[in-house]
């Protein structure tokens, strides 16, 4: 279960970010998911929620954007959403010559903090739950 | 008031970049590292072994690392070779990271090693996620495994170098089908080498190791499609790319409602 050290590399990364200098702690922490990426939404999940205790993300939320596969051929230009498993040969014309658009992401793209000030001005949690599924 | 700031970066890319500085360090000291992944009981250990008897014979300097021993007796086997052979423990850790590799070089590794083959643990999924600092990573699976496997375990075979299928000596009696094998490793990795090897008969043993000599003397390697447009993988760094930075933005990327940037 390699989601184990993704999640403990991303509670480093938001916690060692230039950005993250001068906050104490981090609610919720954004990452762009690519299909192919070779990583088990759910089981990242419940590894991040391991590996943030006792962190300045402790309790942290985990927002993940799905980015599907797709695929280009470049000899024939043909476009194709790869699926799972992935079909990288062009079904078009069965060449090789592919490219890979999109589906391989693991990024974290966004950090949120919680700056200390009135819970009253804080982030709107129904819409940060929303994204959550 | 929250804040969001925009990172942008692969939560691999700490050990991408050690993968990189290593795969540079040691190319200065003249050894290659080749990244073996295979499903337990896949004959790793047998085909490595050959490996490191056809290059003893041959006279080249070649060690061997692995995180996959069974037994002892499989110590004891690589051992015959004559060959520099490290276990390295990896705690329950399912795979091996750059860092762990690194960590066991100094003092062991003799200089001028041309190849160092790693014997990555035995799985198919994790260590797919993790760069070695390796220039070949080949994919192993038997002729018992069955033909569908490169489906079952595309991130594996889809970032593979070169693909190896071991045991032929019992392919008919496994009722293995190589065309059907061959076109699932396409599927997933057009233009990928199979290489067909037998420990046992001696088969194919030889063109691993020329491929992985190939490789050492600064032989173009196959770049398989799924490692370009890496985010992570091995592909990219082996071409010399970036840290899996994206290009784009906060725009795209915070899309979708969430409060963001509250401050300016
Ligand atoms: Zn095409």
């Amino acid at each position: 279960m390699h989601e184990m050290s993704i999640a403990v590399a991303m509670v480093e990364q938001a916690t060692e970010a230039p950005a993250a200098k001068g906050h104490e702690k981090v609610t919720a922490v954004r990452l762009r998911l690519g299909e192919l990426a070779g990583v088990v939404a759910d089981s990242l999940r419940f590894c991040f929620s391991l590996a943030c205790a006792g962190t300045p993300l402790d309790g942290a939320s985990l927002l993940i954007d799905f980015v599907p596969g797709r695929a280009r051929c470049e000899p024939c230009g043909a476009e194709w959403a790869t699926g799972m498993p992935p079909q990288l040969c062009c079904p078009q014309c069965e060449g090789g010559r592919t490219e890979l658009v999109a589906g391989r992401e693991l990024q974290i793209t966004g950090l949120r903090h919680a700056d200390g000030e009135p819970p009253a001005r804080t982030a709107h949690p129904a819409s940060v739950q929303a994204e959550e599924s | 008031m929250c804040r969001v700031v925009d990172l942008h970066q692969a939560v691999l890319v700490k050990n991408d970049e050690r993968a990189g500085a290593l795969r540079t360090e040691l190319a200065a000291r003249g050894t290659t590292v080749v990244n073996l992944l295979s499903s337990p009981g896949s004959g790793k250990t047998a085909l490595l072994e050959a490996e490191l008897a056809l290059a003893a014979s041959r006279g080249v300097p070649v060690a061997a690392l692995t995180a996959d021993l069974a037994t002892e007796h499989d110590a004891e086997r690589l051992a015959r070779a004559g060959v520099p052979v490290k276990q390295v423990l990896t705690d329950g850790l399912c795979h091996m990271e750059a860092d762990m590799l690194r960590a066991q070089l100094d003092g062991w590794l003799p200089d001028g090693t041309r190849l160092l083959f790693v014997e990555n643990v035995g799985n198919l999924v994790c260590p797919a996620s993790y760069d070695l600092g390796e220039s070949l990573r080949v994919v192993l699976a038997s002729v018992t495994e069955g033909e569908d496997k490169p489906l079952k375990y595309p991130t594996a075979f889809g970032l593979a170098h070169l693909v190896v299928v071991t045991k032929d000596d019992i392919a008919e009696a496994a009722g293995f089908d190589e065309d059907a094998f061959r076109a699932n490793v396409r599927q997933v990795n057009p233009g990928v080498e199979v290489a067909v090897t037998s420990a046992r008969r001696g088969t194919g043993v030889g063109l691993v190791l020329e491929r992985a000599l190939a490789v050492a003397a600064g032989g173009a390697v196959h770049r398989p499609v799924m490692a370009r447009n890496g985010s992570d993988g091995v592909g990219d760094s082996v071409a010399g790319g970036g840290t899996g930075v994206e290009p784009g933005g906060v725009d795209d990327a915070m899309a979708g409602g969430v409060p963001v940037r509250g401050r300016s």
